[in-house]
């Protein structure tokens, strides 16, 4: 009898402490989430009225140009993000030793992650700028006339891929550095004995044994592209002094149609069919990430 | 040696790149427009530390500021309490339901954020907190994330500790704040450096909920010049340096616990 009542304290105990998370997630999470997915099939009235229109808006979707396009420049702009993790790599490596100014170099390589992404976006706005930019007077330099970057279509996504790469080697760096620690020593040590260099040891050891890391950055670097926004938004804009830049539809993305159809033009049903999209999207990207690591990833 | 030699150029050639962006905004933010716009660039800055007053003039920068470190520092403290209360009896407690409960948590870890915000935002509207603090803190105090962190964290603690209280007639609550909570302070740290990183950086919420400029925070209030001041970018640098140099001051401050919390948990916001 008194084991139960023990029992019953420790579990009234565990929902206390529970309450204020489960209270907080499931008013500002959970039921979100059940609304998003109804109001995806509602359609919004000017002021703020909605009406059941059932698969209107997902019909929408898959014959909206804009968001053809959105998506075209987000699964590019995963894609050639995706080029962060080799170099994150490399870059590991190199530091993942005993040197002098290890610490630095680590140091360096991380500011842009911790940097607001704000601000980050509009440094790299001036360094593109077409006339003043830092980038156009080096090119100038070696007689090169760049273009106007972030306004020309033909480089504006590119324009916007350094920027991420820029951004997320670090951080890809700590998590594959983290990675490298734990591999044993000893595996280096036989490999030197048998007389392998350090590049047939990175080759050989270091690449196929981080492959677990290496899956598990791609994986968040893929949903974290696909959700790209501060830095479009602040490089492009939105609205219609964002349209009047001729590289626009080359710079927006998904999360950024979203914002303008939920918060600017107000057409939130449509806005929440695009999300319900992107959340399709990314549980897709990852099952087939999960598919494929067969192929490359060597659990030791 | 030469190997030693080579690699050094190697990282120093990188830093320069992963550097030079800001040494270019530094030398912008002390230069006049006319300077900064010269062609071709003159590249030593002249001393216009006005810049800096100016960015007060345009934007209601310090009242940004408060706003910013309010909701940071209120959604870390919330963070912090709320989620090593659950992580606790997740990770040591028993009860009914516990692994439907934490699944039900885990669920809300892997859905894109976009799809609470619709709602979030209605929610604001009907309660009247569109463009309060309240607005910027109150969602953010309730972390899936955290939880998960911390239950992790609790999980690898030794029990003897714990049990040896028990005996001694210590509840779950003394537990939790005397025993757990002090031997948890890394990663209680890795969360708070996670959250107030997160919280400062953070646009989307609060450009959606908080449009008035005197209720903005730093992000969404430089982000609303974009377009509007283009040319006077000098005191836009100055501006977005001022902004970012907090939280780059916590991470020299506290690199070490930062880089190890980012590579424990490795979850990007």
């Amino acid at each position: 009898m008194a084991r139960h009542k023990e029992r019953m304290t420790e579990a009234l105990w565990a929902y206390a402490f529970i309450a204020p998370t489960a209270l907080g997630l499931g008013l500002f999470y959970l039921w979100p989430v059940l609304q998003t997915a109804y109001f995806s099939f509602t359609e919004w009235g000017a002021f703020g009225g909605h009406e059941w229109s059932g698969v209107d808006n997902y019909v929408r979707l898959a014959s909206d140009p804009e968001l053809g396009r959105a998506l075209l420049n987000t699964f590019t702009y995963t894609a050639l993000g995706l080029l962060s993790i080799p170099l994150a790599i490399v870059f590991a490596a190199l530091l993942n030793r005993r040197m002098r100014g290890v610490g630095v170099y680590r140091t360096i390589f991380f500011l842009p992650y911790v940097t607001m992404p704000v601000a980050v976006a509009m440094v790299w706005r001036w360094l593109y700028n077409g006339d003043y930019g830092l980038i156009n007077y080096l090119l100038s330099l070696v007689g090169v006339d760049g273009p106007n970057w972030i306004a020309d279509p033909g480089t504006a996504l590119y324009a916007l891929v350094v920027i991420g790469i820029w951004s997320s080697i670090g951080y890809n760096m700590i998590i594959l550095l983290a990675g490298m620690q734990s591999i044993p020593a000893e595996y280096y040590e036989a490999a030197a004995l048998d007389g392998a260099g350090p590049v047939r040891q990175f080759l050989r050891i270091t690449v196929p044994l981080l492959s677990p890391t290496a899956f598990f950055v791609s994986v968040i670097s893929v949903i974290g592209s696909l959700q790209l926004f501060d830095l479009v938004f602040v490089i492009a804009g939105s609205g219609a002094s964002a349209r009047a830049n001729p590289a626009f539809p080359r710079l927006q993305t998904v999360v950024q149609l979203f914002y303008d159809r939920a918060f600017v033009t107000n057409d939130r049903g449509y806005a929440a069919a695009i999300v319900m999209l992107l959340l399709l999207i990314i549980v897709v990207l990852t099952a087939v990430q999960f598919r494929l690591q067969r192929r490359w990833v060597h659990y030791a | 040696m030469p190997r030693r030699w080579l690699l050094h150029t190697v990282l120093i050639a990188a830093s320069l790149v992963m550097v030079v962006p800001f040494v270019w905004q530094i030398l912008t933010s002390l230069k006049t427009l006319s300077d900064a716009t010269s062609v071709p660039p003159s590249l030593l800055p002249q001393g216009q530390w006005a810049n800096y007053g100016r960015v007060f003039e345009l934007l209601p920068f310090g009242t940004q500021f408060l706003n910013t470190a309010l909701m940071a520092l209120a959604r870390t403290l919330g963070q912090v309490l709320f989620c090593s209360m659950a992580a606790y009896a997740f990770a040591r407690l028993r009860f009914p339901f516990k692994k439907a409960l934490f699944g039900v948590i885990l669920s809300v870890l892997m859905v894109p954020p976009q799809l609470f915000i619709i709602p979030q935002y209605q929610i604001m509207s009907d309660l009247g907190w569109l463009n309060s603090l309240q607005a910027l803190i109150v969602p953010g105090l309730f972390s899936a994330f955290g939880v998960f962190l911390l239950r992790q964290f609790f999980l690898s603690l030794p029990v003897e500790l714990e049990e040896a209280a028990r005996l001694d007639g210590a509840g779950p609550l003394r537990i939790y704040w005397s025993i757990v909570l002090p031997l948890a302070r890394p990663g209680l740290v890795a969360l708070a450096v996670l959250t107030l990183l997160w919280s400062w950086n953070d646009l989307f919420w609060p450009l959606v909920v908080n449009n008035d400029p005197g209720k903005m925070t730093l992000s969404a209030g430089l982000a609303s010049l974009q377009g509007q001041f283009q040319t006077d970018y000098p005191v836009l640098m100055a501006g977005s340096l001022l902004a970012s140099l907090p939280v780059i001051a916590v991470f020299v401050f506290l690199q070490r616990q930062f880089i190890q919390g980012i590579a424990q948990t490795g979850l990007k916001g």
